[in-house]
């Protein structure tokens, strides 16, 4: 179960990451951009195991 | 798209890159440093935790087992378990002592580096703690990681909402599912860290431990200081230790009873659910302290901070602190004296099963002469002799 739960959530922080990029390269204001890319940091961090 | 837009976005790509390189860089360097271990004269035989519960094999928290001792059975053994909380870093660095240095003259004795190896590679989340740490020594450093309290969540995730403890049922706080002084006895089929102290406790029983000994480190804030936790089979051995190294090593220590009522720790389930009678050891360690300042790697081996000194001041303390702090050489001392003074009052009650080991400096020898003075040179051991956690 816990594996599954595991799978699942990896997915879901992909789901996220992908969304914080989509809203980066639609955004129109810098303050936004900014607050995207450091959102997304601890997001890479757990996707790619580091952290 | 615009392409003063676009300018922009790349601009702040190309700053935030290096950002994340270089923390997935530092995360990634402080969970895979390895830690060199010179195995002593004492040391016969390094095996690995799975020896005893196929089950942990091939995870992270498949512990290296150090056996000194001229390895026969039925004499007397102890257990020394250091890294249980690998973020209380007295507790391991006597125990590297002790590998390192220790001749065993009498019994058996097994020594635990890295308890809650998976607990040793990462650090508290909002800590802000140092990834790791050096100790010098007459060579050069050695290095550490620094390590926390509670598993990896990389290698026991999810947590529940609420930690039922096994065998017990009694409910606990749900992070503390990955805390392996809140997991024994361990079970079978459980999560990774319960399954840890699971092989431990197969251990204990299998090789007929009589003693653990399980060296932890406390904040000042916290009642449980300075002293000798004991389970109630070991309330004598305990007691007189505790009175032979107030008269004998240079410092004070306490004797508290493991409350029959608070599930899941090493001097409370051993002693339930094994032979074994266990103890555990506390030191002062400011770093822990929620009231402490910066939380850096002189905080950590020093043990001097002013914002504790002042909880102290208002008496919000346990323990008393100075300027002097609490340094690092006076934690690692005080646990190897009472190890010492531990063995001699085993061996004392139980002539019939002694364990008699030499070689592990004192309490006011490790401060004259510092951890590092102890801890060997890997580079100039021969490469069968030199392990890693």
């Amino acid at each position: 179960m816990a594996t599954i739960i595991t799978v699942l959530y990896y997915l879901m922080v992909g789901y996220f990451a992908l969304c914080f990029i989509w809203n980066f390269l639609r955004s129109k204001k810098w303050q936004t951009e900014v607050l995207y890319l450091l959102a997304l940091l601890p997001f890479l961090l757990r996707l790619f195991r580091l952290k | 798209m615009p392409e003063r837009y676009m300018s922009r976005k790349i601009i702040f790509t190309a700053l935030f890159l290096p950002l994340f390189i270089f923390s997935g860089l530092s995360f990634y360097r402080s969970r895979h440093l390895k830690e060199p271990v010179v195995a002593g004269p004492g040391v016969l035989e390094v095996r690995k935790l799975s020896h005893y519960f196929p089950g942990i094999k091939g995870s992270i928290n498949d512990a290296s087992v150090y056996l000194l001792g001229n390895g026969g059975a039925g004499q007397g053994s102890v257990l020394i378990l250091g890294g249980s909380h690998p973020e209380e870093p007295a507790g391991r660095l006597a125990a590297w002592i002790i590998v390192e240095n220790a001749v065993v003259n009498a019994g058996r004795v097994f020594v635990i580096l890295t308890a809650n190896p998976s607990a040793s590679t990462s650090t508290r989340p909002g800590g802000a703690y140092p990834p790791d740490y050096a100790i010098k020594t007459p060579w050069g450093e050695r290095k550490f990681r620094q390590g926390d309290r509670w598993s990896n969540p990389l290698d026991q995730w999810p947590d529940p909402e609420v930690y039922i403890h096994y065998p017990s049922r009694q409910q606990l706080a749900y992070m503390d599912i990955r805390n392996q002084n809140r997991t024994w006895p361990g079970r079978a089929k459980g999560t990774m860290t319960e399954r840890t102290c699971h092989a431990m406790t197969r251990m204990i029983i299998e090789e007929n431990i009589d003693l653990v000994i399980d060296l932890h480190e406390a904040e000042l804030q916290y009642p449980v200081i300075s002293t000798i936790v004991a389970h109630q089979k070991g309330e004598d051995i305990a007691a007189l230790a505790s009175m032979m190294i107030s008269a004998e090593e240079g410092f004070q220590i306490g004797v508290e009873y493991s409350p029959v009522a608070l599930r899941g720790l090493s001097h409370r389930e051993i002693g339930d659910h094994t032979q074994a009678i266990p103890l555990l050891l506390e030191t002062p360690e400011p770093f822990l302290d929620a009231t402490r300042g910066k939380t850096d790697r002189e905080l950590l081996l020093s043990g001097k901070d002013e914002f504790v000194m002042k909880a102290g001041k208002h008496g919000l303390l346990f323990e008393k602190i100075d300027e002097n702090g609490w340094p690092i050489d006076v934690r690692v001392g005080r646990h190897l004296s009472s190890i010492i003074q531990i063995l001699r009052v085993w061996t004392e009650l139980h002539p019939e099963k002694p364990i008699v080991m030499t070689g592990v400096p004192r309490y006011t020898e490790v401060i004259e002469k510092g951890t590092g003075f102890y801890l060997k040179n890997p580079s100039e051991a021969p490469a069968n002799r030199v392990f890693y956690e």
